[in-house]
């Protein structure tokens, strides 16, 4: 009994051996930690960075102006009928504009050596445009004088937000400092201001010299149509797939083969699905080029292999006593498959498709090959058909072509873009998490 | 505590062996007293039945025995259920001596009956007997109710049957002495008094069973042996 | 003679040997199951007893690698035989699992997936009696019959098992094949389903594997001793557990072996 101290140690004193290994422990959580903060950091950093620059596009500034629609330029013969008045050019309606803006500095009592075509070259060149679309849709205010919001050019935009400033239009062709100085009084007199821009999200995009007119409408409607041919196509192809290969593919070697290559297919790089379409669905099947139908297809091919990936791994989660169950009941093998194996995999199922759609929801470079970028498309699409079979653009495609647009104005709308987009990534992804949760059952 | 075991077998199996030891007995006690009532009376006839009878009181018996064997095989009885089991055991094995014993009795009846009485003792046996029967069915009784004082109240009782074969004894000393040839008489009688003695010995051994089945202890203090005979008396 | 027309066997078992690829882990079993008993399966892991027992409801065809070989015969038909569909046969053969396994769904929908998928109700009313037909059957309509749409999962185990108990006798077999039923449950859910085998083998025939020795001597009329894939010994109960014929099986009964 005189060994205490090596095999009757306290519990109280911590020996050398726990000690070092605590300390280990310690530190590899410290490392943890470290690695946590450095990945928030960037996070941090990312959205701070997207959010600074990209939330100037939301707003857009107008200048508030009292149009008199003089029946004598808009309907000559008087009679209201829509046709003839169709006939009127936006050219018809710029004088209008510039008598208006004459009458707005007049009225404020602005000084300004300007002429009124210079003044006028403060509108957005779409400006008269929206006019005209105004007028064409309810003609009966033709005589009348309406208050309307114009949209201003970029480099006014730009001035109030700060990218233009006065030292920086020296070599600027588009804007003089006389012109800055109207713009100031035009704010102090309260009818020029910056406000939240609806069309930046539901507008068309717009030409190199109208980036305040840009907007990311009908992009937005191009990846809707894409999306909605991926999940018509890839989420039945590939959880009915995923069920053969699970529940009714005997064990042998070529089962193993195709296994195997499914899981590949998840890592080739999105660009050979692009050169893919390009070959197959446009030169060999001769599908519109640009269509969102294509796009649609490519990311079906790119998007399938999660699906089926995440479909078998809910489907191996669901287990065998259930299975059991269902075959000692009396049920067949296609029975017990969909009336217990499906509704219980359905959840993860689901989850699966949403990320594998948000996924696909921000490829470009499929896109790129495939003729769905740099594309102006003016109109949204009449419907199903024509959203399908019409040529139009896709956001991240989008988003690329702006960016690479040499006007800054068109840069702050890429950052724009970019926060529509996550907003979206978001969104689905926070929808997927919901429903995970929502629908998860415990045995 | 609940009175049913959840299995329902397991109390049809309990109630059958118990309604068996009943059974036997009630066998048993006809044994003793048609017996000494052979005797008393000098029943021939009645002798014979009662030696046939214990036929049946053996095969009762085996009978219990597999039964609880069985029981214990299938049930694993524990508790008051294994008490219950190892007292019926005993109980069978208790009553069997007695209807052992009765039968006994009626054997000698043979022989007595070609013999003159000698005084009363079948009388005082006859009475001894009822004793004995008394005893035996308060025995059964304080089992099918499980009543520990009843049972101890019994064991108290063997003290007057041991007095009365004491009585009995030196009677029949005095009988033999008088006149020697009531020896081979009083021989038979006596072993018969000696037997119906034995008797209130198993019935007290069956009230010992039926505390410990109750409380699940023996009886603590020793039963009461007033049995003087064997002991050299100062007087 | 006699014996054989006094109790027809309900399932008869025949030179039956199982091989998983290349182990052979049925030898050469013969049994008869007689009609309205619970036979039980005893022996110690490993021995077979539940391969044996799936073999009954061809449950080992799910099992590529499983081979059974031999004669089985339900009613004098064999089962292993090109005609037989396995969906049917399951039908009139129920099992119940060693862990209580209800789907995730509704009480009431529990019971009634089996009839419903072999059509055995026309109309709700018929398939609202055959629920609670089974439900009783399985001694736990009482405790349920206020909440039949709560889901099944939410039930306490040994209440669980009882449903899937219900939920076997739902499609009106004449077999139970049970794989240790109780393994999972406590001592008093044990106690209670056991009662309920004893009431269930007025109407089925039941075959119940158990490694618990108890089990099987409270519940049984016949058992089957397995050891290392051969039966070793079968007969009525109570003399196996009292007096058995082979040295193996009292080995096994008093606990000297394995």
């Amino acid at each position: 009994m005189t060994d205490l101290t090596s095999s009757g140690a306290s519990l109280l004193v911590q020996d050398a051996h726990t000690k070092k290994r605590n300390c280990a422990e310690a530190r590899f959580k410290a490392y943890g930690l470290a690695a946590i903060a450095f990945g928030l950091l960037m996070l941090v950093i990312l959205l701070t960075s997207i959010i600074s620059r990209g939330t100037g596009a939301f707003q857009q500034t107008y200048v508030t102006l009292e149009v008199p629609l003089l029946e004598a330029k808009l309907d000559k013969k008087g009679n209201r009928n829509l046709a003839d008045i169709k006939k009127v050019s936006t050219f018809g309606y710029a004088p209008l504009m510039k008598a208006a803006f004459e009458e707005k500095v007049a009225a404020a009592g602005i000084e300004t050596s300007l002429k009124s075509k210079q003044m006028a070259a403060l509108l957005s060149k779409d400006a008269a445009a929206t006019l005209r679309n105004f007028v064409l849709r309810d003609i009966e205010v033709i005589g009348t004088t309406v208050k309307f919001e114009f949209l201003t050019n970029s480099r006014v935009d730009g001035y109030l937000k700060g990218r233009v400033t006065r030292a920086s239009i020296a070599n600027d062709k588009n804007i003089n400092a006389a012109q800055l100085d109207l713009v100031d009084a035009l704010i102090a007199d309260g009818s020029l201001r910056k406000r939240f821009n609806l069309d930046f999200i539901i507008g068309a995009d717009a030409s190199d010299q109208r980036p305040e007119a840009a907007g990311m409408g009908v992009a937005m409607i191009g990846s809707f149509f894409m999306m909605l041919v991926v999940l018509a196509l890839a989420l039945p192809i590939g959880v009915a797939a995923s069920i053969y290969l699970e529940e009714f593919a005997p064990k042998n070697w070529i089962t193993d083969i195709i296994e195997v290559n499914i899981s590949n297919l998840a890592a080739v790089p999105s660009i050979v699905f692009g050169i893919l379409g390009l070959a197959v669905f446009i030169n060999y099947m001769h599908l519109p080029n640009s269509a969102p139908l294509v796009g649609g297809l490519v990311l079906t091919l790119m998007t399938l292999p999660t699906i089926i990936i995440s479909t078998r791994a809910s489907l191996k989660s669901v287990p065998p006593s259930i299975r059991d169950a269902a075959l000692g009941v009396g049920a067949s093998k296609m029975q017990s498959v969909f009336h217990h194996v499906l509704p219980l995999a359905a959840p993860g199922i689901l989850t699966g498709t949403i990320i594998g759609l948000a996924q696909a929801l921000g490829e470009t470079a499929p896109l790129l090959l495939i003729g769905m970028v740099g594309f102006i498309a003016s109109n949204p699409p009449d419907g199903i058909t024509s959203g399908l079979m019409d040529p139009n653009s896709a956001m991240p495609a989008q988003i690329y072509e702006w960016a690479k647009r040499a006007d800054p104005a068109f840069y702050e709308r890429a950052w724009g873009g970019i926060i529509i987009l996550l907003v979206f990534l978001i969104t689905m992804n926070a929808i997927a998490v919901l429903l995970r949760r929502r629908f998860e059952r415990r045995w | 505590m609940q009175d049913q075991h959840i299995a329902s077998a397991f109390d049809r199996d309990l109630e059958s062996i118990q309604a068996q030891i009943m059974k036997m007995g009630g066998l048993v006690e006809d044994a003793i007293r048609l017996g000494a009532q052979s005797l008393d009376t000098r029943d021939e006839e009645l002798a014979e039945k009662v030696r046939a009878g214990d036929r049946a009181i053996d095969g009762l018996e085996e009978l219990i025995n597999d039964q609880a064997a069985r029981l214990i095989a299938l049930r694993a009885p524990a508790a008051i259920d294994l008490r219950l089991v190892l007292s019926v055991i005993k109980i069978s094995a208790n009553l069997e001596r007695i209807g052992d014993y009765a039968k006994n009795m009626a054997k000698r009846t043979g022989v007595l009956s070609q013999m003159p009485p000698v005084n009363d003792s079948a009388g005082s046996i006859r009475r001894m007997a009822r004793t004995v029967e008394a005893m035996l069915k308060d025995a059964l009784d304080a089992y099918i109710q499980r009543d520990a004082d009843l049972a101890l109240d019994i064991i108290a009782r063997d003290e007057e049957l041991d007095q009365m074969y004491n009585a009995l004894f030196r009677e029949f000393l005095t009988f033999m002495m008088e006149d020697p040839r009531n020896i081979t008489a009083c021989m038979h009688l006596h072993f018969i008094a000696k037997n119906v003695e034995r008797m209130g010995d198993h019935v007290t051994s069956i009230a010992e069973q039926v505390v410990y089945l109750v409380t699940g202890v023996a009886p603590a203090d020793a039963r009461p042996k007033a049995d003087k005979t064997s002991v050299v008396s100062k007087a | 003679m006699q014996n054989q027309t006094a109790h027809p066997a309900k399932i008869a078992a025949r030179n039956v040997q199982v091989y998983y690829g290349d182990t052979h882990a049925i030898k050469d079993v013969n049994v008869d199951i007689e009609a309205n008993t619970v036979t039980a399966f005893i022996g110690p892991s490993g021995c077979g007893k539940s391969t044996f027992l799936r073999c009954i409801n061809r449950m080992n065809d799910t099992i590529d690698v499983c081979r059974v070989e031999g004669d089985i015969r339900i009613d004098g038909e064999d089962i292993y035989d090109r005609k037989v569909d396995p969906v049917q046969l399951r039908a009139k053969v129920g099992m119940v699992f060693q862990k209580p396994n209800p789907f995730p769904k509704s009480i009431y929908d529990n019971v009634a997936y089996g009839p419903r998928i072999h059509g055995l109700a026309r109309n709700k009313a018929e398939l609202d009696d055959i629920v609670e037909k089974a439900l009783r059957r399985g001694a736990i309509w009482n405790e349920v019959k206020d909440r039949l749409h709560a889901p099944g999962t939410g039930l306490s185990g040994g209440q669980q098992q009882r449903l899937c108990i219900a939920r076997a006798v739902a499609t009106e077999p004449e077999v139970l094949l049970m794989d240790e039923p109780c393994s999972a449950l406590d001592p008093i859910a044990t106690a209670q389903v056991e009662e309920l085998i004893d009431e269930l083998r007025q109407s089925y025939s039941v075959v119940i594997v158990t490694h618990s020795m108890q089990q099987a001597a409270r519940v049984s009329q016949k058992t089957a001793f397995f050891h290392l894939g051969n039966l070793v010994e079968f007969g009525e109960t109570d003399k196996i557990f009292t007096a058995p014929e082979d040295p193996r099986t009292e080995s096994y009964i008093t606990g000297r072996i394995g």
